[in-house]
């Protein structure tokens, strides 16, 4: 775990979150999350089916509101804010990797990565091109990058959902099971690059995994079950590198 | 992915590529409708000026004469109300103090011409043969402004001077007249004079080449013993179908009986309410019936897309972009149907044109497309377009990404 010096990225206090408020099947989700991400820190988020990660992922990612708690992107409150406000927030902050690889199938690799820039900015401009190139050279796609979405292999869209979620130069990358539909050899390529663009950009990353293979590779390994942290430690059998 | 394109456009523009058969469809739907909607109104617009090329033809909008003379029962000190009153018989009479009517009535903002005439029937003879005519009394300078009869001269020339006058083709026909010959026109007062044929006009209207004859208001005033008087005045108006309302207010301003030709062809124009409300009926349907077909594909795109549209928000597109990417999907189906719709009346027009003739090749009625009525139909159809997107972007706009996402 990164020392206390080093800047919080992300700082969950008392994150409470239902389902069905107002019914007589209203479940609380999350009991009360307390939990702190610091720059450049590889965590995995561990858990049970219905032990609620994604829900937790949804509302660390700004796509869904808790219902009590406070949540500090960077030292910043998120609470209250308006919705083009937090939806701003999100695009510039956070980078989202999904199990599906959710490319749009529209458009061709090199545009998918440049859709977060050019939502922000909302013209196409050289530099977003350059910066999507780069990006695309980086995860090792230059070859496929005027290739529609959907015409490239599986372990090759996720590179591309990579390239997208750090199109922005996000401080955190939330990734939900991004290797849970790639056979062994692609998820092992598409972990690594997750981990050398940790090293080389001190991005914090947050990933959700049923894969305890991949757990054990993470720097920091947080378990819930049932919408409680039980487990939050540093992983010993990690060997950093860089 | 030019630079100048904002980011909805682009989008919206990929995503109907992308369902390029649901928008080909959409747009050929559109289409259809766009052109029976362009089509049904140059129809409308073509009726409507065939009415008036027909009618405004040879008669003038408003025909303003002397009011009707009633019989008034004397009414004595205790004396019953006539239980029966005999019309009076109305002998033909001048418009009272005429000039003071002419100059009020061309006042009135929406007249731009006025003229004076004397008209009442006559007989036309030459050898044996004799006809019964409407004899028509004119100012030539000032009636030529109210009814084009200057353009209908076939033979001859408009110059009436004081023996000359004007006949139809039909009735030339029937006495054998040409230009230079003369022909003797009498009346019920015993009046004769002989005249010089100097012109022959043709109105297209059989029966007015049949019985119209026109001379001077000078001799038409002698003929139909009507000295220094004239029995009506007619008035062109701006506009043709606003006659009415120009009547009665020449009617309240003069006290004189004005008439339009709105009123003199109701039942033109009860036909032609009839072909406007049927009309307008079926072009508001076709119109929403193409609303609705833009709006179900568009809601059919914001399920399909359900999980795009919240990638696309959860990689910081706003609910505003995500709104307005919708709205151009469907406004670019509404022009780009009502451009196809432009080119599908273009040729029903053309098909129209080759059945719609008369036994000599001369179209039933004339049909043309106006530029401005594409132009038109263009915006319009992209307004029913945004506006038929609205539902479906709304609904894209409030898509919890969340849901949308998880699918």
């Amino acid at each position: 775990m990164a020392d206390a010096a080093t800047p919080v990225t992300l700082r969950l206090e008392g994150v409470r979150k239902s389902y069905g408020i107002g019914t007589p099947v209203a479940t609380e989700v999350l009991h009360g999350i307390d939990l702190v991400l610091r720059q450049g820190e590889f965590a995995a988020l561990i858990g049970p089916s219905g032990s609620g990660k994604s829900t937790l992922l949804n509302v660390i990612g700004l796509l869904d509101h808790p219902d009590t708690g406070r949540i500090l992107i960077e030292e910043q409150a998120t609470q209250g804010l308006e919705d083009d406000v937090r939806t701003r927030l999100r695009g510039r902050a956070i980078g989202f990797v999904f199990q599906h690889h959710h490319l749009l199938p529209e458009f061709t690799a090199l545009e998918n990565v440049m859709m977060p820039l050019l939502a922000a900015r909302g013209r196409p401009d050289d530099e977003m091109r350059a910066r999507a190139a780069g990006l695309l050279d980086r995860v090792g796609l230059t070859p496929w990058r005027d290739h529609m979405a959907n015409d490239i292999s599986g372990g090759q869209q996720q590179r591309v959902a990579i390239a997208r979620a750090l199109a922005t130069h996000p401080p955190l990358v939330l990734a939900d099971e991004p290797t849970g539909n790639l056979d062994t050899r692609s998820a092992d390529g598409v972990f690594d690059l997750m981990r050398e663009i940790n090293v080389a950009n001190r991005t914090t990353f947050l990933i959700v995994t049923h894969d305890p293979r991949l757990a054990q590779r993470c720097d920091r390994i947080v378990e819930l079950v049932d919408g409680r942290i039980v487990a939050d430690a540093a992983n010993a059998n990690v060997v950093r590198r860089g | 992915m030019n630079r100048f394109t904002p980011f909805e456009l682009i989008a919206a523009l990929r995503f109907m590529r992308e369902g390029a058969m649901q928008t080909l469809l959409i747009v050929f739907g559109v289409g259809l409708g766009g052109g029976v909607i362009i089509f049904m109104s140059a129809a409308l617009a073509g009726l409507q000026a065939n009415i008036v090329r027909r009618t405004l033809n040879f008669q003038a909008p408003i025909v303003v004469s002397a009011p009707d003379r009633v019989a008034r029962p004397l009414r004595g000190d205790g004396a019953a109300e006539a239980a029966l009153v005999q019309p009076r018989s109305q002998q033909l009479r001048s418009i009272d103090q005429w000039q003071k009517v002419l100059a009020a009535i061309g006042r009135l903002p929406e007249v731009t011409a006025a003229t004076p005439v004397v008209s009442g029937p006559g007989f036309a003879l030459r050898g044996d043969a004799n006809r019964a005519v409407s004899i028509t009394g004119i100012e030539p300078e000032t009636y030529f402004a109210v009814v084009a009869l200057a353009d209908k001269v076939v033979a001859g020339r408009v110059e009436l001077g004081t023996t000359g006058i004007l006949i139809g083709t039909e009735l030339a026909k029937d006495l054998g007249a040409a230009i230079g010959d003369k022909l003797r026109l009498t009346t019920a007062t015993g009046a004769a004079l002989t005249l010089d044929v100097t012109g022959i006009f043709d109105f297209g209207n059989k029966s007015v080449n049949e019985r119209s004859v026109f001379v001077s208001l000078r001799t038409a005033q002698n003929l139909l013993n009507l000295i220094g008087g004239v029995s009506s005045i007619e008035v062109r108006v701006r506009d043709p179908f606003g006659a009415e309302d120009v009547a009665q207010a020449i009617h309240g301003a003069t006290g004189q009986q004005a008439d339009s030709w709105i009123r003199t062809n109701a039942q033109f124009f009860t036909a032609m309410s009839a072909q406007i409300v049927t009309n307008t009926l079926i072009r508001v349907f076709v119109g929403l019936t193409v609303a609705l077909g833009i709006a179900s594909v568009l809601i059919v795109s914001v399920v399909q897309k359900g999980a795009e549209i919240g990638i696309l928000r959860a990689m910081g597109t706003t609910r505003g972009q995500v709104l307005r990417l919708f709205l151009i999907q469907g406004g670019f189906m509404g022009l780009a149907g009502s451009l196809l719709g432009s080119v599908l009346a273009y040729g029903f027009l053309l098909v129209f044109r080759a059945v719609a003739q008369n036994p000599d090749g001369t179209p039933i009625f004339i049909l043309e497309m106006e530029p401005p009525l594409f132009a038109v139909a263009a915006v319009g159809a992209t307004v029913v377009g945004l506006v038929a997107a609205v539902v479906p972007a709304l609904r894209a706009a409030r898509l919890d990404p969340v849901v949308a996402i998880r699918g």
